[in-house]
């Protein structure tokens, strides 16, 4: 047994790759050198959802697999009517391509909170909320579009009826995400705006000093959101 | 490896975080009901989990009483019987063992035991409490909602399970149960997250993982398992939610119910035996593990022996833990799947005997010369040994295809899992209140009666749970309300399902008199002091007794040793605190 030293907190000490791996994890105290509770917590909690999302979606292969009725063809089903022609997928690619932008904004959000410049985090931070919204009040659109035409979660005129009940299922736990993750990236945004990170105001809840981790840590959440979705497009809307 | 400077071979690091901003409680009610204190919340849960397994003693007591007397008692109708089992199961496996080993063990050893204030994020372990209270309320309410609790089996099978044929399929039992597993999960995933960052994260100075207590390994291990296997679960729960709510179906086939075609078709009732059972075989682990780690220290310590090979004690948790995941479907040989998955899973299943039965014989080669005490905390430990190889033998018969077909849904199974995931980590449980009892609230546990549940416990749990084993291979079915004239159960089965509820009814009474001693202890017990059993783990170097809140006082500890330095050679005692410095010859560090 090799009697702990001090290697992490001297960066020349530190050995790289996997042999740093298992330093880290054979010293005292961290196990992850620079990720902060709240980092950590947040990484381990997304491990977890990813477990989630994984059984919804396996569940919902599964189910389309085996049921005895045809599946319906998502590229009819999700297709627009526009300009006198139907176009398949139209409005899941902009949806898609509005959530993806959405990371683009949040990692410029948590570049620029390290840099202390509070009113570009915070106006970043609510131009990720704003797509975000949009995301959501898209999918609403496309939810109203399907029961109008007669897609139930017990029934649909286009096939088997687990089609309506994975649907509005899987849609319906990521859209519940995204929105989850609105509201707290205008908490977030407000904390930035006001400064509370600057003079370590307490949470109103946790009465813990805020930082500008925080910031992070909701990037870490959103783009998870946006990762899921991906996985979501091929499985539910490509396959 | 990396490069050590000289001169600094036994350094302690500095260290890397700042001390930890404690929350401090003005009222009464922050500081005892809605308290932020890791110390606290354990109790409270450690005491919700006990009263309602309390419940789920009186149910076992019921269902016995059934068996044994079927007919004489005319309140025990079939719905109720099935009731009762259904609540027996889930309330002793999810709201009573998981909650008492992570929420209970975990919330008051995990920070003490590893040289933390409190864990990394207190509000949310409060809150994680809280949730778990409700989730409980939920599912006490089913037995006051219109149909009573579901009665479904503890595995809750679609289709049955919301058919209107089963108590409180078509009524409010199985909305509140499956509403109540969402709340519960909900709820652990945010003490779970904590337990994990708090090992991960929140050590002490010196405290590396290989230097971690087996206890702490065995509670971390079970966490993050939890909070792998719980998210299949959940989705199950979700989805038999719509299925029984919104008409979806999922898990429903088509099916004509007394002659009504149902509205439901091209479900699959497989499908939710395979997330139930992914969340459901990992379950048995996140029981199993924090007992072994517990029951790894209590051995280590009464018997005054460092634990054997501890290496591989860690190495065998992580290794159980991961083979868990793959071995479910051996719950399913019966289902219909295809055939061939049981090759493989019959294959992992054995696979997993493996680091089981290294722990075990690792266990008694730690006994084996040790300065053995027989206090009461051993006695259980032996006890859980004896109780775990014999539920762990039966197991290899039950893992195996093609016995398992034959024996499966017989009294057999009861055996098996009750000996080996029922019995044996309570008894842990009551070895480790025992052990810890002291810690929490400064005084000791009555021997006398102590000695007292122990013996009626162990020899009472053996005598209701190994004439079943035989009842099983007579072919006895479980979870039928009775049997009546067969040709192949013959009359002596009958006299045999009399004396094992009477041995129910007598060692249920034995947790009275433990009950009676917790209380009794409180006010009346011997004082302990800050170390009655000499242990060398840190919450017992804490500077007070009860430790308060923020645990060390100013100076947080710093560990310049394993957890188990006992009867180290030319030591002045036969233990050697963790937090004691390398001052004198007698200080290397043995490792296995």
């Amino acid at each position: 047994m090799t009697p702990t030293v001090q290697t992490h907190s001297d960066p020349d000490l530190r050995s790289a790759g996997l042999r740093g791996v298992a330093a880290d994890f054979g010293s005292d105290q961290r196990a992850f050198k620079t990720a902060s509770w709240g980092k950590a917590m947040m990484w381990i909690f997304l491990l977890s959802d990813t477990f989630v999302f994984g059984c919804f979606l396996l569940a919902y292969m599964t189910a389309r697999m085996s049921t005895p009725v045809a599946w319906p063809n998502p590229s009819e089903v999700f297709a627009l009517h526009v300009g006198g022609q139907d176009v398949p997928l139209i409005l899941i690619a902009i949806m898609t391509f509005v959530l993806i932008s959405s990371s683009g904004t949040m990692a410029m959000a948590v570049n620029f909170g390290y840099r202390r410049e509070r009113s570009k985090t915070a106006a970043l931070m609510l131009a990720t909320a704003l797509l975000g919204a949009t995301f959501v009040g898209m999918q609403a659109f496309e939810w109203t579009k399907l029961i109008s035409e007669g897609v139930r979660p017990w029934q649909n005129p286009f096939g088997a009826a687990q089609f309506g009940s994975a649907f509005f299922m899987i849609t319906g736990f990521h859209g519940t995400h995204v929105t989850i993750g609105v509201i707290f990236l205008l908490i977030v945004a407000r904390k930035v705006r006001r400064g509370d990170f600057d003079e370590e105001r307490r949470g109103f809840f946790t009465s813990r000093k805020g930082r500008y981790e925080a910031v992070e840590i909701m990037g870490l959440y959103w783009h998870f959101v946006d990762l899921v979705w991906v996985f979501i497009f091929a499985f539910f809307y490509l396959w | 490896m990396v490069e050590i400077p000289a001169g600094s071979a036994h350094a302690v690091p500095a260290a890397e975080v700042e001390d930890m901003e404690l929350y401090h409680p003005k009222s009464w009610w922050t500081k005892y009901v809605f308290s932020q204190d890791a110390k606290i919340i354990a109790v409270q849960y450690s005491v919700t989990a006990l009263s309602i397994g309390l419940v789920a003693l009186v149910l076992s007591w019921l269902m016995r009483l059934q068996l044994a007397f079927p007919g004489y008692f005319a309140f025990i109708d079939a719905d109720h019987y099935y009731q009762f089992i259904t609540m027996h199961g889930m309330i002793m496996v999810v709201y009573l063992l998981t909650a008492l080993f992570l929420g209970g063990f975990g919330n008051y050893l995990i920070p003490l035991m590893v040289g933390a204030r409190d864990m990394v994020f207190p509000y949310a372990n409060m809150l994680s409490y809280w949730i778990y209270l409700l989730a409980v309320l939920i599912l006490v309410a089913g037995f006051f909602a219109p149909g009573g609790p579901t009665g479904a089996g503890w595995t809750l099978y679609p289709p049955q399970s919301v058919l209107s044929g089963t108590p409180g399929g078509q009524n409010w039992g199985i909305l509140l149960m499956l509403s109540s597993l969402i709340v519960f999960i909900i709820g652990f995933t945010m003490g779970g997250l904590n337990y994990v960052v708090t090992v991960l994260q929140g050590r002490a100075r010196g405290m590396t993982l290989m230097r971690m207590p087996l206890t702490v390994w065995g509670i971390f291990t079970a966490t993050v398992m939890a909070l792998l296997a719980f998210p299949a679960l959940f989705v199950a729960c979700v989805m038999m939610l719509f299925d029984r709510l919104l008409g979806t179906s999922f898990f429903l086939p088509a099916i004509v119910e007394m002659g009504t075609q149902l509205q439901h078709g091209g479900g699959s009732p497989i499908l939710f035996q395979h997330l139930f059972w992914f969340f459901g075989h990992p379950e048995v682990y996140i029981v199993a593990l924090p007992a072994f780690g517990i029951v790894s220290d209590l051995i280590s310590t009464h018997a005054r022996k460092n634990i054997f090979g501890y290496r591989m004690m860690v190495w065998a948790i992580v290794i159980i833990a991961a083979l868990s995941f793959v071995v479910w479907a051996h719950h399913m040989y019966v289902s219909g799947m295809n055939p061939a998955f049981g090759f493989f899973f019959a294959t992992t299943t054995l696979i997993i005997a493996v680091p089981t039965a290294i722990k075990v014989y690792n266990w008694v080669l730690t006994l084996w010369r040790g300065d053995i005490h027989l206090t009461l905390p051993m006695l259980f430990a032996l006890a859980f040994i004896v109780t775990f190889v014999n539920g762990g033998l039966t197991g290899l018969f039950l893992g195996n295809v093609v016995v398992d077909v034959p024996l499966s849904d017989t009294m057999f199974v009861v055996a098996h899992f009750h000996m080996v995931m029922g019995v044996a980590p309570i008894l842990v449980v009551f070895g480790a209140i025992y052990h810890w009892y002291p810690k929490v609230t400064g005084r000791l546990l009555n021997d006398v009666l102590g000695h007292i549940h122990y013996w009626v416990t162990f020899l009472g749990a053996y005598a209701i749970f190994f004439p079943m084993h035989y009842l099983g291979l007579l072919g006895v079915p479980r979870r039928y309300y009775e049997i009546g004239e067969t040709s192949f159960v013959p009359p002596s089965a009958h006299t045999l399902n009399i004396f094992i509820t009477v041995m129910a009814l007598v060692v249920g009474a034995a947790q009275m008199v433990f009950l009676l001693n917790l209380i009794w202890s409180l006010f009346r017990g011997r004082e302990a002091g800050g170390n009655p059993w000499r242990a060398t783990t840190l919450e017992w170097q804490t500077p007070q007794t009860p430790p308060a809140h923020g645990n060390w006082g100013k100076e947080l500890p710093v560990v310049y040793r394993w957890a188990y330095d006992y009867s180290v050679p030319g030591a002045p005692e036969d233990f050697i605190p963790q937090t004691q410095p390398a001052t004198d010859g007698v200080t290397r560090e043995i490792m296995a």
